[in-house]
């Protein structure tokens, strides 16, 4: 087994946290082997970024993606850009309120985000309702890795908060077809 | 009551982590009892002053942030004089600085460890993206006649480990010791097990007993003289002029220079066997070898076993310390296959030593990739078809 994960968006979106969410699951409570590496603008906001993991059961060895397994894409500008280095096959999951245009993958799966985490009450749990949704339609990492992975993760008095974008992001895709 | 080992154990956190190469350099020097950490944060070294700058405190260590990296390196020959385990860490502009001082820790046989995360040079090139430029500057940065030891890890969990290592053999052999990895390698998470302290080795320095008598650059059978820190009540004197065993200085006596200066390198010279490192896969039967170090080599592992379901018969050959180099282990693979191909993120640096050891008896391929991006296996693959046709 071996999954090559992509999440991109911008700058401030918590791409890469996302990233080492994921990776810390399947590395520490998954007992997988995992391997994370990003790359960003040098602005701090708003600049592109992206994150990859690569999930195995057996040691990686290059640590580059070759084509993404799973992508999730939070910006148009990311979507746009990594939509053709995919596997066939790929699990896709973006956020339509961020990317409009989405003709090139009809068969997305469709996670407004942005908004779930504003109802929330907090725009910066986006990333983590995505995690949820991409635990729940792919199972790359168990749920309970997920959740532990996250509330290790995040400050004190934002676990509540977190684990609700989490299961947020579990239940939204319950419904989408996989 | 809760001892030290307690406390810096609890300072680094959980025992399993998902963290990053320059983590992994911070938690093997705290692991190796590093207390004195003096730097200046660099892209993409920065994470390993900030990871010393959470876990010194706690354990009553010293981070210090200096002015520039000329003064970190002499913070941190000045510290080890006092007795205690000494790092800095930084990236190739840093390390141009650093130069200077780290002859002067080689002549006055100062224990220290020095990390370098690499990026694109010269100047400050490339600050986010990995590279392997300063191979050859780690050899021959600082002027004189010298050896320098240098280890190369390959994976997060090796960083901390080979950062443990680089502690040990600078205080065996008293001399600072470099930790080299690259920007992609430094910021990469894996899976990090912090180890009990039964799982690994700790070496300390000699430490002269007797006053009396005491000759501080007098060394033993192994080349190395017995230390004693400033403050205990030796006698000695430590400057970068040629010095006779007192210390003092001699610097128009040309039997004490020859004397002092081929000790110095012998030192390094005569253990080569403790302190070189390698690592070989698929070395029966093979064809084409495969000579890589650092992040390079993850690919080349993956490699060796594509090559081999496609009929082309790989090896590699992994080389953990660089310096001093390991030319009789090159020498053992060149007389076996019929060529070699030698990846590097760099315009060619590894590969003369290797050439040297090969000394023509077979090709040597030099595959050159600068930039910021790694080898991917398919390159190395097809770097390999184009040897075969040559060589087969």
């Amino acid at each position: 087994m071996k999954q090559e994960i992509r999440i991109c968006g911008f700058g401030g979106q918590g791409v890469i946290t996302a990233a080492v969410i994921l990776g810390k699951a399947a590395a520490v409570y998954d007992g997988l082997i995992a391997c994370q590496v990003q790359s960003y603008g040098p602005e701090a906001r708003g600049g592109a970024a992206r994150a990859e993991v690569i999930i195995a059961n057996e040691p990686i060895g290059y640590p580059g993606i070759h084509a993404a397994d799973i992508l999730v894409a939070m910006s148009q500008e990311a979507f746009n850009r990594y939509i053709n280095d995919i596997r066939p096959g790929a699990t896709i999951i973006i956020d339509p309120d961020m990317v409009i245009t989405y003709e090139a993958a009809p068969y997305a799966h469709l996670v407004p985000s942005t908004r779930i985490a504003e109802e929330l009450g907090n725009v910066v749990v986006a990333n983590i309702v995505m995690l949820g949704a991409v635990t729940a339609l792919t199972g790359v990492v168990s749920r309970e890795a997920m959740l532990a992975s996250t509330l290790a993760s995040v400050p004190s008095k934002f676990k509540a908060l977190n684990q609700q974008a989490l299961e947020a992001g579990m239940t939204v895709v319950a419904g989408l077809s996989p | 009551m809760s001892t030290h080992r307690d406390r810096l154990r609890q300072a680094m956190g959980d025992k399993v982590q998902f963290v990053q190469g320059d983590d992994a350099c911070a938690y093997g020097a705290i692991l190796a009892g590093c207390t004195f950490f003096a730097g200046y944060p660099i892209t993409p070294a920065t994470e390993v002053a900030e990871r010393m700058a959470e876990i010194l405190p706690k354990i009553e260590g010293c981070y210090i942030q200096m002015e520039d990296e000329i003064a970190s390196m002499g913070a941190i020959v000045g510290a080890s004089w006092t007795g205690v385990k000494t790092m800095t860490a930084t990236s190739g502009p840093g390390f141009s600085l650093m130069q200077e001082n780290l002859g002067y820790a080689i002549m006055t046989e100062t224990p220290c460890v020095i990390v370098n995360v690499q990026r694109s040079g010269p100047s400050t090139g490339q600050p986010t993206l990995g590279a392997y430029g300063d191979m050859m500057q780690a050899r021959w940065g600082t002027h004189g006649d010298h050896e320098i030891i240098m280890l190369c890890p390959a994976s997060v969990q090796e960083a901390m480990e080979l950062t443990i290592v680089a502690f040990n053999l600078a205080e065996a052999y008293r001399t600072p010791v470099l930790v080299f990895i690259d920007g992609e390698l430094g910021h990469m998470r894996e899976r990090l097990v912090i180890p009990e302290d039964d799982e690994f080795e700790l070496v300390e320095r000699t430490c002269a007993t007797s006053r009396e008598g005491y000759r501080p650059f007098a060394a033993d059978e192994n080349l190395v003289p017995a230390f004693a820190p400033f403050g205990a009540g030796f006698r000695t004197y430590v400057t970068g002029l040629t010095h006779n065993e007192a210390g003092l200085p001699r610097s128009a006596s040309a039997p004490i220079h020859d004397q002092l200066v081929r000790r110095l390198a012998d030192k390094i010279l005569r253990n080569t066997d403790q302190i070189i490192r390698y690592e070989e896969f698929g070395a029966e039967e093979c064809e084409i070898a495969i000579i890589a170090y650092g992040i390079t080599a993850r690919a080349c592992r993956d490699v060796v076993e594509e090559g081999r379901q496609r009929g082309l018969k790989v090896g590699l050959l992994r080389l953990i310390t660089i310096w001093p180099f390991p030319d009789e282990v090159v020498a053992r693979w060149a007389t076996r296959v019929q060529a070699i191909l030698v990846p590097e993120m760099n315009l060619g640096q590894i590969v003369h030593p290797i050439r040297e050891a090969v000394a023509g008896r077979c090709p040597v391929m030099l595959q050159s990739k600068i930039g910021g991006e790694l080898h991917t296996p398919t390159e190395l693959i097809d770097a390999l078809e184009e040897l075969r046709c040559q060589v087969c």
